[in-house]
């Protein structure tokens, strides 16, 4: 399965399978209402859903969990800046609870702060034993107690809650690792508190999610090896790329699931598909997968990879449309585990990958508003469009060179306007300690501008 | 069957001048730019001796066909004509008038005289090349971006990259006026009187009339064919057909052959036999009710767009989730900025007709036309928008009068127009405390190098000195200045450039 090179010739033609799979499979995909009674192999079935037990509590809980992170926006946001669609929300749950999915997870600081609120209206429609509720600890900006123990009890009132199925500390790792770490939870006794609160039954499950180095990884679990702390469970970015090539300050997955199943504490997986972009593939990548399996989409293949790990929980996807949550329901109704050949390709996929110079980025947003005015997502999301398009030139002598220069140009201009560009970044470095991928925002940003002078100026 | 030549060739030479300044790709001046360059007044200013004796040979030799083929303003005014002619009971429209000998000569020395001293901007006003230019580059050319904003819109939603989206912005307010008041004045009396207009106010009509008298080819009359029903006299746009006379008067005669086609009797042919006479008709004796009429609506056209352009300045989008971008605002430059290969400021403004065909071309939202008394209309340039991009020659590609040029590429990089000023108190280290070094990064010659703020302390935070000797003026530090509205970093011009 492992080719090193590949020739124009095959390439091409990979490329045209690819297309053609990618159209059909385009056709197989639409939203089906009161369609043929007749079984399609589009279908949703709606009690198909693969259950995970927690060793920590027994929940039983479904492998597709729902992230409350990018739930669909109005065009325009509401009077008091609410910019979530309600209406959608609740149909996307109801939808959800429907076909067996029972973990959402939200936290204080999603959608501009309002989330947890648009989650907890959607659920309250529901039994309350019918779901699990995940919500976090987001102290980063303000970590005093005071601060720290108001954003806990208003995460009650936003859900509508008694209790918290499972809590966690927001994004260990980050910032100045163990020294943020202690501040954030240790020298306020936040941390004592919650555990209390756990024994007291408010909060059922208490963990933590994860985005940094590993020696604050290591430095939770040596707590609970200690007993200093009992996590019921962890949250941590996995998928085929971050499994061995985890990009930035960011831990291999394989080592950060490996320490987990050890101890046997219960996975929770975030980030299945890079921000979207494991359903993004090149045109070469899409053909190889739809040429095995030409009627499932290119994201079901990151979802069997996450969950063919036994001792994964649940598998977040924030899913924004219907049909997104059609499809992972129908991947993991029930999982089929990859095989190891399977596993072997995803492997080859993520090398192939780390080949073209996509940039990381998974669209979170924590970096905006960038006080420059720039749209950091968008410029990085139009560069590995064009990356994936094969829309990046390596020379002026590339055979389709001037077609590319003009995609990449004009569609820069069109999703990005010009005010918002990359020559407009001054180095300030603001954003990078917000980034959970630890991209460095500003070197990338001057490397695409640098790309875009030599592509104006004809100099590749 | 001439005059549909006539008519051909007017077509063929009017809707590509037309599209040169429309087209922002530059695909038709690559075709047609030199229809540019051959109008009269450009080729004068250029020096260009080949194409002025041309014309000059050409006008001796077929009367005045520059002015109905050649000459956008001619041929626009002669729709205009057309389509008033074409109106129910104003067939046949013209009548003939005495010419107004004094008021040509008049306005021709006068614009000589102010040409000669150096004041080409009030002179433009009536020159026609160029005042056709303005009126298509600030009236048709919005409506042109417009259109293609439509078809870059449409082209996006199919995922095709044929068409992109650019920026239709009012230029510059002055020659806005100016374009305005001269299309309304020249088309009112084009719809009432033809071409009142080339044979009155325009310079090059009224120099081309002097020699066109002595063409050897000119529309001449056989009264013995004549019967007098005067059709030759109310199809004349140029009102120089005195039927009773006989007599054309050739000074006003624009050769366009529409008598040939009217006349009935076969008695007026397009020949180079001499006729038995041909008697000057009479100077004129009324005068002026059409140009104080003309000034009249002028101040009015002018009052008006005043406050129709002010109701409609820039308004600024806005998205969600973004920080707001605050405008750039021009800077005061004590020397204005003209483009590399325009040599000096003197140079530029003595050959400059102000067409605002570069304008039109500037892919870079540079060029604008200025709104200076002395400089008026004329372009220079100004870096809010964008900066003179290093792979950017299209100005002084297009210049028909080499006001601007440049003999090869790579000698634009080594033009210095002006260079670069630091202004403290608005720089982003200064005022936010963050590290920029935007400037620095861009600068396309290095003539921007970063030092500490504080000399004994090379841990302090670092800011831009400007190299003069290498900095060239591009703008680009300028425009790419977080600091909003007044960048932190100038370009100041040079009134000679200098070549490095």
């Amino acid at each position: 399965m492992k080719k090193k090179k590949i020739d124009r010739r095959a390439f091409l033609k990979t490329l045209g399978v690819g297309a053609a799979a990618t159209t059909a499979a385009l056709y197989g995909c639409g939203p089906r209402n009161g369609g043929p009674a007749s079984v399609t192999p589009g279908e949703v079935p709606a009690d198909g859903m693969t259950f995970r037990t927690s060793s920590a509590t027994g929940d039983r809980v479904s492998l597709l969990g729902y992230g409350c992170m990018r739930w669909p926006q109005l065009p325009s946001p509401a009077d008091d800046g609410n910019p979530i669609d309600q209406q959608t929300v609740n149909t996307l749950v109801d939808y959800a609870i429907a076909h067996g999915v029972n973990y959402f997870d939200t936290a204080p600081v999603y959608l501009q702060g309002f989330s947890e609120r648009a989650t907890g209206i959607a659920l309250k429609r529901h039994p309350r034993d019918s779901y699990f509720i995940a919500t976090k600890m987001s102290n980063f900006s303000n970590p005093t107690r005071e601060n720290s123990l108001a954003m806990y009890r208003q995460s009650f009132r936003e859900l509508q809650v008694d209790h918290i199925d499972y809590y966690l500390l927001h994004s260990i790792g980050g910032g100045k690792g163990i020294e943020t770490f202690n501040e954030r939870f240790i020298d306020n006794g936040v941390l004592d508190f919650l555990l209390r609160e756990r024994e007291a039954g408010r909060i059922r499950n208490l963990g933590w999610s994860f985005h940094g180095s590993q020696e604050v990884f290591d430095h939770l679990l040596t707590m609970h090896d200690e007993g200093r702390a009992r996590w019921d469970f962890v949250q941590i970015q996995m998928n085929y790329v971050d499994w061995r090539h985890a990009s930035g300050r960011n831990v291999n997955a394989e080592y950060l699931y490996g320490e987990l199943a050890k101890r046997d504490i219960p996975v929770v997986i975030m980030e299945p598909l890079l921000g979207g972009r494991l359903s993004r593939l090149n045109d070469y990548l899409v053909g190889r997968l739809k040429a095995l399996r030409p009627t499932q989409s290119t994201a079901s293949w990151a979802f069997r990879f996450a969950g063919s790990y036994p001792k994964v929980l649940t598998v977040l996807s924030g899913m924004t449309y219907m049909e997104h949550l059609q499809d992972n329901i129908r991947t993991y109704a029930p999982l089929e585990a990859l095989t190891s050949a399977e596993f072997e390709l995803l492997e080859d996929t993520a090398q192939v990958m780390l080949k073209y110079p996509t940039i990381p980025c998974t669209e979170c947003q924590y970096c905006m508003p960038c006080p420059y005015g720039l749209n950091i997502p968008a410029i990085f999301a139009h560069y590995n469009k064009c990356v994936n398009e094969g829309n990046v030139p390596k020379d002026r002598q590339d055979p389709n060179y001037r077609e590319a220069r003009r995609a990449f140009l004009v569609g820069y201009d069109r999703s990005v306007p010009r005010l918002r560009q990359a020559s407009h970044c001054i180095g300030c470095n603001q954003c990078v300690e917000h980034c959970p991928q630890s991209i460095d925002i500003p070197k990338q940003l001057h490397r695409i501008d640098s790309f875009v002078e030599q592509l104006k100026q004809n100099t590749l | 069957m001439l005059r549909k030549i006539r008519i051909a060739l007017a077509i063929l030479f009017f809707v590509p001048i037309t599209l040169l300044f429309l087209d922002f790709t530059g695909t038709i001046h690559a075709w047609f730019g030199w229809m540019a360059k051959i109008q009269f007044l450009p080729a004068v200013l250029a020096l260009n001796v080949g194409v002025v004796a041309g014309l000059l040979l050409l006008t001796l030799l077929f009367g005045r066909v520059y002015c109905s083929v050649v000459c956008p303003l001619g041929v626009m005014q002669d729709l205009v004509s057309w389509l008033s002619g074409r109106r129910r009971r104003h067939r046949n429209h013209f009548r003939y008038s005495p010419a107004r000998t004094w008021l040509r000569w008049g306005v021709f020395l006068l614009f000589v005289v102010v040409m000669a001293a150096g004041l080409g901007s009030i002179g433009a006003l009536i020159a026609p090349y160029s005042a056709y230019g303005r009126i298509v580059q600030s009236l048709l050319a919005p409506l042109w971006g417009w259109g293609n904003n439509l078809l870059a819109w449409a082209a996006e939603r199919v995922d095709s990259y044929a068409f992109y989206s650019v920026d239709v912005w009012v230029k510059g307010l002055a020659t806005l006026v100016v374009a305005i008041v001269t299309f309304v004045v020249i088309a009112v009396l084009a719809w009432r009187n033809g071409r009142t207009w080339c044979n009155t106010v325009c310079p090059v009509g009224t120099l081309l009339g002097l020699l066109s008298r002595f063409s050897l080819f000119k529309p001449r009359f056989d009264v013995a064919k004549c019967n007098g029903c005067k059709l030759c006299a109310r199809n004349c746009k140029a009102s120089c057909i005195d039927p009773e006379a006989h007599t054309i008067d050739y000074s006003r005669c624009v050769a366009c052959m529409d008598c040939l086609e009217h006349c009935r009797q076969g008695a007026i042919s397009y020949t180079w036999r001499r006729s038995e006479a041909a008697v000057t008709p009479n100077p004129a004796e009324k005068s002026g009710e059409a140009p104080a009429d003309a000034s009249r609506r002028r101040f009015l056209g002018v009052v008006g767009l005043m406050v129709g352009t002010a109701l409609h300045a820039q308004e600024k989008k806005v998205d969600g989730g973004l920080a707001l971008i605050e405008e750039k605002r021009i800077p005061k430059r004590a020397t204005p900025l003209v483009p590399p290969g325009a040599r000096s400021l003197r140079d530029f403004l003595t050959h400059c007709t102000a067409c605002q065909l570069c304008v039109t071309v500037c892919p870079n939202r540079v060029l604008r036309p200025s709104g200076d008394l002395m400089r008026l209309m004329k372009p220079e340039m100004s870096y809010e928008r964008g900066y003179c991009r290093p792979e950017c020659t299209k100005c002084s590609e297009v210049c028909p009068t080499n006001a601007i040029h440049l003999t090869e590429f790579c000698e634009k990089s080594s033009i210095q127009i002006g260079h670069a000023v630091w202004i403290p108190e608005n720089c982003v280290v200064n005022t936010d405390g963050v590290s920029c070094n935007n400037c620095e990064r861009h600068c396309p010659v290095a003539a921007i190098r970063m030092v500490p703020r504080n000399p004994d302390d090379p841990q302090s935070p670092r800011i831009p000195t400007v190299d003069e000797a290498r900095c060239i003026g591009c703008g680009a530090c300028e425009n790419l200045c977080p600091a909003r509205p007044f960048s932190a970093i100038v370009v100041e011009g040079h009134e000679h450039h200098r070549t490095l």
